[in-house]
């Protein structure tokens, strides 16, 4: 009799592969085929393979047969005598032929390997376009799955503030990351900073005190957004991502700002109260929704507004280009806000009251302070006149006084667009910090 | 007398998980609707007393554990059994191995040469593999040195220092042959103790068996069957029960049985390490 007896019994050969080099693949992947129950006899010739194969099968939940008629080379003959004397599997599949190793074992494959994912679930769907596939309330235990993937069940559970599709999502947030991935630029080569820079000392002054100025704002612009990533569950992968380029966003305008400013200069500018009062503010914001209301949207926006005004009216092109590639940036990061809040207003209506409310908390917070620094002040002016004949001063302060309005009615704009009623927009954007940020 | 609704398990702490471990059962047989407490002790000889003595509903015994257990029983005209065990606890062996370079071939080349072994009271990298070379006429300390690494005594070999260290004074050349089971050979080659190739297998024991949980026959059957039934019905399906047959090293819990302790029945009496009553009779076993 030459044939076994169960037809489907499969017998692979791993030739000299062993267990320290991974022989458990071959064995894993002829597994998958077998049935629950069934057998699989392996052929190989690594001179341990039986020692381990004995152990990773214990330790995989699947039973051995040895074959019965065969002696184990490693065995003495004095204990050869088995617990286990199964040899039910016919004798004759136990032959060896010239090119085949020789049998090592039956393997009956164990039901903890499929047991395992009895359960479990599919966190999702990867692509972001499709349906469902990005849920209102992903479980806890989702944890840092990738969404799409299938988890375990009893998979531990994480504690994610930010854990609703509400608090976070916006409506075209895979194109809004698509964006800021391929808008990246190198400091280094996206600037000419062998350019010459002779401006008179005062001017000079004047464009350290605005980078200063910058400076700070721009690491308030960093951290917030910073502190709300690690909040954010996992599965609303793209807020996740696209805050981490936000951050990174920020971290290259520090960067610049701060190159421009030691251009000529060892020391930087002034830090005042006032400046750091309003931006502790923003800091301090507990909420993702108000934080990005305050910072998106009218902080980062009233910036866009500065920005724009430094790379027109700045008295060198280095800073004119420093302030451009940040403008870009600072534009998408005001998308997002916008974006993020529509999603939102348009679930609840009652987030606009909650909106109104937070420029109004945030107002009184900082009505014991003065407001935009006297010092950032007067050095917009300087750098917009460009020089010191009376003339020029009062040109210069008319384009900040110019640069403010533009300020106001860019944000009333966009909280119009938020559903704001005109007079409400125009109340509220009065009430946004001096500060700018 | 053990508390009549609360089932008391005695383990032995041979490792900081065991309080996960156990913790996590409680918790599983609590959900079960079975009170259950454990006591933790630092050797297996204490475990073994005290449940006899009536102060525990079963114990989760090593090999060594349970043939001291039925040896004390016995002497007081009471009966212990095996009432389940783990799949992983069956049909284990060890290995004897040399260095691949050696001119050690044969077990008979082990004349005059020193094996290492685990700690004196490790049934798998000590007692078995000297039974093992003793069927093949080498008799310890008269044909070969034996080496013992006595790490953590009254654990019965539980921890696995004892036979990393063996392996290590194998490789360090400090001894000739090493003694460990078979699923630490590839275990030690995959952690870097002992480099791939470097190693042979001399020999291979016959299969044994391992833990068990051990009952005194008569005692508190009703909750003792309860406790064995909620045992059995754990499956590696529950995502809750999971992890702790991960930790606890098994996919199933099978009934017990004792055939697989007979060869270490023989590697006692023949290192006389317990008498037939089960007293300690090796003056150098410290725990
Ligand atoms: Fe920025
Ligand atoms: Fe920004």
């Amino acid at each position: 009799m030459m044939k076994m007896e169960k037809s489907s019994t499969r017998i692979i050969d791993i030739k000299e592969l062993t267990f320290d080099s991974g022989a458990h693949l071959l064995i894993n992947r002829a597994l998958a085929d077998t049935p629950i129950g069934e057998t699989l006899g392996l052929r190989g010739r690594a001179a341990e393979l039986a020692v381990h194969l004995r152990g990773w099968c214990r330790a995989q939940g699947h039973e051995i047969i040895w074959p019965g008629s065969t002696l184990d080379p490693v065995v003495a003959p004095t204990s050869t005598q088995r617990i286990k004397q199964q040899s039910t599997i016919n004798r004759d599949s136990t032959t060896t032929t010239l090119d085949e190793s020789p049998l090592v074992a039956w393997i009956v494959r164990g039901k903890a390997g499929t047991g395992r994912w009895l359960g479990a679930q599919r966190a999702g769907l990867a692509k972001a376009n499709l349906g469902d596939a990005v849920v209102d309330l992903p479980p806890a235990n989702w944890g840092l799955a990738a969404r799409g993937a299938t988890v375990e069940a009893g998979t531990p559970e994480f504690h994610f503030g930010l854990d609703t599709k509400a608090s976070v999502w916006a409506e075209n947030l895979p194109r809004l990351y698509a964006q800021a991935a391929a808008a990246q630029w190198d400091p280094a080569t996206a600037i000419n900073w062998t350019e010459a820079v002779n401006l008179s000392e005062e001017v000079e002054t004047a464009v350290v005190q605005i980078m200063t100025y910058l400076i700070e704002n721009e690491t308030a612009a960093l951290l917030v957004p910073a502190k709300f990533l690690a909040q954010i569950h996992p599965h609303f992968r793209e807020a996740m991502q696209l805050l981490a380029i936000q951050v990174a966003d920020e971290a290259r305008h520090i960067e610049i700002f701060t190159r421009r400013a030691l251009l000529r200069r060892e020391e930087l500018g002034l830090s005042t109260v006032s400046g750091q009062a309003s931006l502790k503010t923003l800091v301090d914001e507990p909420d993702f929704t108000l934080a990005s209301f305050l910072l998106a949207v009218l902080g980062e926006g009233t910036f866009l507004n500065l920005l724009w005004f430094l790379e027109q009216y700045a008295p060198d092109p280095l800073t004119r280009r420093v302030a451009q590639l940040a403008a870009q940036d600072e534009a998408r990061h005001v998308a997002f806000g916008m974006a993020h809040l529509q999603y939102q207003i348009e679930r609840d209506k009652r987030t606009l009251e909650r909106l109104a409310a937070a420029i109004n908390r945030r107002h009184d917070a900082l009505s014991q302070t003065s407001g935009l620094n006297e010092e950032v002040f007067d050095a917009l002016v300087i750098l917009a006149a460009g020089e010191w004949t009376a003339e020029a001063i009062a040109t210069g302060f008319a384009k900040v006084l110019r640069l403010q309005e533009e300020m106001d009615a860019s944000r009333q704009t966009r909280l119009l667009r938020l559903g704001f009623a005109p007079d409400e927009a125009k109340a509220l954007s009065a009430l946004h910090t001096r500060n700018f940020m | 007398m053990a508390d009549r609704e609360t089932f008391v398990l005695g383990a032995v702490a041979y490792d900081p998980k065991v309080v996960t471990i156990w913790e996590g059962f409680k918790t599983y047989f609590a959900r079960h609707g079975l009170p259950f407490d454990f006591v933790l002790y630092s050797n297996y000889e204490r475990q073994v007393e005290e449940h006899l003595a009536g102060r525990l509903h079963a114990a989760w015994n090593s090999p060594l554990a349970w043939i001291r257990a039925v040896r004390m029983a016995r002497a007081t005209g009471k009966e212990v059994e095996a009432i389940a065990m783990r799949d992983s606890d069956q049909d284990l062996t060890s290995v004897i191995i040399t260095r691949a370079a050696s001119r050690i071939q044969t077990l008979a080349d082990l004349k005059n040469k020193i094996v290492a072994v685990g700690a004196l009271d490790s049934p798998q990298a000590t007692m078995l593999p000297l039974h093992h070379l003793r069927l093949n006429d080498l008799t310890p300390e008269v044909d070969f040195a034996v080496q013992y690494n006595d790490l953590l005594g009254g654990k019965h070999g539980d921890h696995i220092g004892g036979e990393r260290e063996a392996a290590r004074a194998l490789m360090n050349g400090k001894a000739d042959a090493a003694c460990i089971i078979d699923a630490n050979h590839l275990f030690f080659v995959k952690e870097g103790t002992l480099p791939a190739g470097a190693t042979r297998i001399l020999a291979q024991t016959a299969p044994f068996d391992h833990c068990n949980f051990t009952v005194v026959k008569g005692a508190s059957e009703d909750l003792i069957a309860r406790f064995r039934e909620l045992l059995l019905a754990m499956t590696y399906e529950d995502a809750e029960v999971r992890p702790l047959l991960d930790l606890e090293g098994l996919k199933a819990w099978r009934e017990g049985r004792i055939e697989g302790y007979r060869a270490l029945e023989a590697a006692i009496d023949e290192m006389k390490f317990y008498d037939e009553d089960g007293k300690i009779l090796n003056p150098n076993y410290r725990y």
